[in-house]
């Protein structure tokens, strides 16, 4: 079993990165290895509450990230220094297991793993 | 050392394909081997058999697939992300009552396990274009 980490770094709409990094790891999922996500840089955006694309004829990613949990994906985290650099609150995040981690830990997630998948 | 590649962008309006091309190439010049190159999200595109760019500028689809023949590398394009742009081969073209066929000779339609796969039996994945 290969340790994963798939790196999501866009912000969900305006283009398709946050969209196709997530199925790319629902995918991943059928395939027994040991899968971790990290939200970083504009990709925590995909992490607000209330998103309503409906109007720009997209599929609400949020909603769409509540399908990992159902994939068995459990270890979920967020770069909390990307919050801050944008005025984001960490406790309206959807996503109640994420766990927020700072630079150092990032630094050391990112080292455990055999395959960084980054989008 | 085993490598694989991912390529998440479009040839020509994003340099990094042909980064990935110059890469894979050094990969090889020094000795290791390319297991899978993996077009997803816009890399599709490199796979296309009809793209004809001016004679003086480099046609990157048809040189992947010269190193692919070649060296012996499998070139692979994401369904889900080609059908969705508009690559098709012959059984998706008739799958889905298209007009046309236009993946280039020696890339091959297949899935998001391709990816998987490559992952988790390469030393080293390397992602382009994101």
């Amino acid at each position: 079993m290969k340790k994963i980490l798939f790196i999501s770094r866009h912000a969900p709409y305006g283009n398709s990165y946050a969209r196709e990094a997530l199925d790319a790891l629902l995918a991943a999922s059928a395939y027994d290895q040991n899968l971790s996500l990290l939200f970083m840089d504009d990709g925590v955006f995909q992490l607000l509450p209330n998103q309503n694309p409906t109007f720009i004829h997209q599929k609400n990613m949020a909603a769409s990230l509540q399908a990992l949990e159902l994939y068995g994906i459990e270890n979920i985290y967020c770069l909390s220094s990307s919050l801050i650099e944008r005025g984001l609150n960490q406790t309206d995040l959807i996503l109640e297991n994420i766990k927020l981690i700072d630079t150092i830990t990032t630094n050391s997630l990112i080292s455990q793993q055999d395959q960084l998948i980054s989008f | 050392m085993l490598f694989s590649l991912v390529i998440l962008s479009a040839p020509y309006s994003n340099q990094s394909s042909m980064t990935a091309f110059e890469f894979a190439k050094t990969l090889l010049s020094e000795g290791h081997k390319i297991h899978r190159i993996f077009f997803y999200s816009d890399g599709i595109h490199n796979a296309t058999s009809l793209s004809a760019p001016p004679q003086d500028e480099i046609n990157l689809p048809v040189e992947w697939q010269q190193l692919s023949i070649k060296e012996n590398i499998d070139l692979v394009v994401c369904v889900a992300a080609a059908l969705r742009r508009g690559l098709l081969n012959d059984e998706e073209a008739k799958r889905y009552a298209k007009p046309a066929v236009n993946l280039l000779d020696n890339f091959e339609i297949s899935g998001l396990g391709q990816l998987l796969e490559a992952a988790v039996v390469s030393d080293r994945l390397i992602t382009f274009g994101a």
